[in-house]
């Protein structure tokens, strides 16, 4: 049954994880994302579902403990901003090389280092080129809507499960603290499966389940590698997700993820209303990467204007994609600086349409 | 003659099924075999195999996961206690220990350590003490001796500027998260004995849920000492166990 909900875009991703049959959420609170542990500590989903919540002493203790409940086969979450997403690298990089499932939320902020509390989008490097060591890759979901941050707890669990690696949320302050209506899935149960390369313990007559992503020879290491890289393209061919507007007589194309593609969609309007035929190409998943719709789409039109709230990160992705065929530039704001509609649509008339 | 000593009534000793097959890596006198020997039989007798999940940590146990004949999980650098508690929470019905050696567990994964004893875990940690980084190659560890001599500490261990020697069994003690608290050795059959008692009784605590159990065992480090296995284990009772002092150091109540 359908349920809508104001709700406060942290908040209904907690809501989310617990309807999404969670088994456990380790976290540690880091603004602008300490909702989300606030609020399942308040619904407490031990009564609801028999979920599992747990304030770590650590971002680095939280993901370590998401591995702990991932290699049992759970369905196991974390969540953070920027300099907390940073500790969990290293964790990440053994999720990614054990191959587990698991789901981590990054409600970024704007950095380097302590930064600020304030919205950015300044960790797409860190999200979508892997983020920790070794060669490996993050599914990376972008949502530019708090409806669309719930429904990608769902997605994310399924991609996370269908491919055994880590799926991250890469959304921002303003996803995280803004309220907007949304529509709630309905509960569904905590699934116990019991699969065959988790820690549920041994089997008689079977052998015991090692997880770990340690291969003590190099030639063993490399076929690792090349599993996950196989993978990787899979994942390339099946799961890239992207939204158009306007694209069909565009002469102009803008990029923008998050919540940024929605201030740039306002600058859209503004720019078609002055005669600037321009369209708007918003990705959804990040990692994959919609190299070809893009390429596809640059092709056609003068130039490609990369909006983002950062120095220029996404920008070099468009630009392989497009390969050359079109000129791209970027404009950003950042730092926690939330770009105007204005500027955006000035920068397009600067930076592509005379520049 | 040798035909009679395989028939079962002329055995006087039986591996464990508990532990696997496989040629441990451990060098000749190490510490490591007879404790992993000792904590397998342990689940041996108490049945609980199938219910046992472990986490091997870095450092020279890195590959326990290949001796213990049990569900495991290896553990990034000092994380497994944290890796443990996300296994114990979702499975709180499993035995769940890890195995850490003197680096893993009182440096890097000093706060993992500290916050799953302090909110009294239902798990064991076995903790492992050579005084010295085994796997790297011998460099100093937290729990090296003022004096002694490692790769990291040429001229002995400096307290002045490299610090002492961390007592973090001490520490866990204090906690009263922990229920079960106690230091033992393997290097003599009576030790052997004591530290398999020791590791039942904190098995058995596990299932009483009735928080951390916390074994350490002072072991020896032939090869990282640069000692025979004999010499070591002398050097170990004149030098660690007047500093790590054996016996049980929090009984339950």
């Amino acid at each position: 049954m359908k349920e809508l909900r104001l709700m406060k875009g942290n908040e209904a991703l907690a809501e989310a994880a617990i309807r999404a049959g969670t088994d456990a959420y380790f976290g540690y609170p880091i603004t602008p994302q300490s909702e989300i542990i606030e609020y399942l500590m308040h619904e407490n989903p031990v009564d609801r579902t028999g979920m599992v919540v747990l304030q770590a002493e650590s971002e680095i203790a939280a993901i370590n403990m998401v591995y702990g409940a991932a290699a049992c086969g759970k369905k196991a979450m974390t969540s953070s901003s920027s300099p907390g997403i940073s500790l969990k690298q290293e964790g990440l990089s053994y999720i990614a090389g054990a191959e587990l499932p698991c789901l981590v939320a990054n409600i970024v902020r704007g950095g380097p280092g302590l930064g600020t509390i304030q919205p950015s989008q300044s960790d797409y490097f860190q999200a979508v080129k892997g983020g920790g060591h070794g060669d490996y890759k993050l599914i990376v979901l972008a949502p530019a809507t708090v409806q669309e941050t719930v429904d990608f707890v769902k997605l994310g669990y399924e991609l996370a499960f269908k491919y055994r690696n880590p799926v991250m949320i890469l959304s921002d302050g303003i996803i995280g603290q803004m309220m907007e209506k949304v529509e709630l899935f309905e509960q569904m149960p905590r699934e116990n499966k019991d699969y065959d390369w988790a820690t549920t313990g041994k089997k008689p007559g079977k052998d015991s389940v090692i997880v770990t992503s340690l291969q003590l020879k190099s030639e063993d290491q490399e076929k690792v590698n090349l599993r996950l890289q196989e993978k990787y393209r899979e994942i390339e061919k099946n799961e890239v997700m992207y939204e158009t507007y306007d694209c069909e007589d565009a002469e102009y194309l803008f990029a923008a993820f998050g919540s940024c593609a929605r201030i740039t969609r306002k600058a859209m309007e503004m720019a078609r209303k002055k005669g600037i035929k321009v369209g708007l190409v918003r990705p959804i998943s990040l990692y994959p990467f919609p190299t070809d719709a893009i390429y596809e789409l640059g092709s056609k039109v003068k130039g490609i204007l990369s909006v983002e709230m950062n120095a220029g990160q996404m920008v070099e992705d468009v630009k392989l994609a497009v390969n050359g065929k079109t000129k791209v530039e970027h404009f950003g704001r950042f730092g926690g600086v939330i770009p105007s509609p204005e500027e955006i649509l000035n920068a397009l008339e600067t930076k592509i349409i005379g520049g | 003659m040798s035909e009679n000593l395989t028939k079962p009534e002329n055995q006087v000793y039986k591996k464990t099924d508990v532990l696997t097959d496989k040629v441990m890596h451990y060098c000749p006198g190490c510490g490591h075999g007879t404790a992993h020997r000792m904590l397998a039989e342990v689940i041996d007798e108490l049945g609980v195999q199938e219910e046992t999940i472990g986490v091997a940590p870095v450092g020279c146990s890195v590959l326990a996961y290949y001796y213990f004949d049990v569900d495991m999980q290896e553990a990034a650098h000092g994380r497994a206690t944290a890796v443990a508690t996300g296994i114990k929470r979702v499975f709180p019905e499993k035995y769940v220990f890890t195995y850490q050696g003197d680096g893993d567990l009182a440096a890097i994964g000093t706060a993992e350590t500290i916050h799953a004893c302090n909110r009294g875990e239902n798990i064991l940690i076995v903790f492992i003490n050579n005084g010295i980084y085994g796997m790297t190659g011998g460099q100093m560890a937290p729990t090296t001796l003022p004096g002694m001599k490692s790769s990291t500490s040429p001229r002995g261990r400096e307290v002045e500027t490299m610090g002492n020697p961390l007592k973090i069994t001490e520490m866990v003690a204090t906690l009263p998260g922990t229920h079960f608290v106690t230091r033992q050795a393997v290097h003599t059959p009576a030790n052997v004995r004591k530290t398999k008692r020791a590791l039942k009784k904190a098995l058995e605590y596990q299932k009483e849920n009735k928080g951390t159990c916390f074994v350490e065992i002072v072991s020896n480090c032939p090869s990282g000492w640069k000692m025979t296995p004999v010499q070591s284990n002398k050097w170990m009772e004149e030098n660690m166990f007047p500093f790590y002092p054996l016996g049980d150091i929090k009984v339950p109540q």
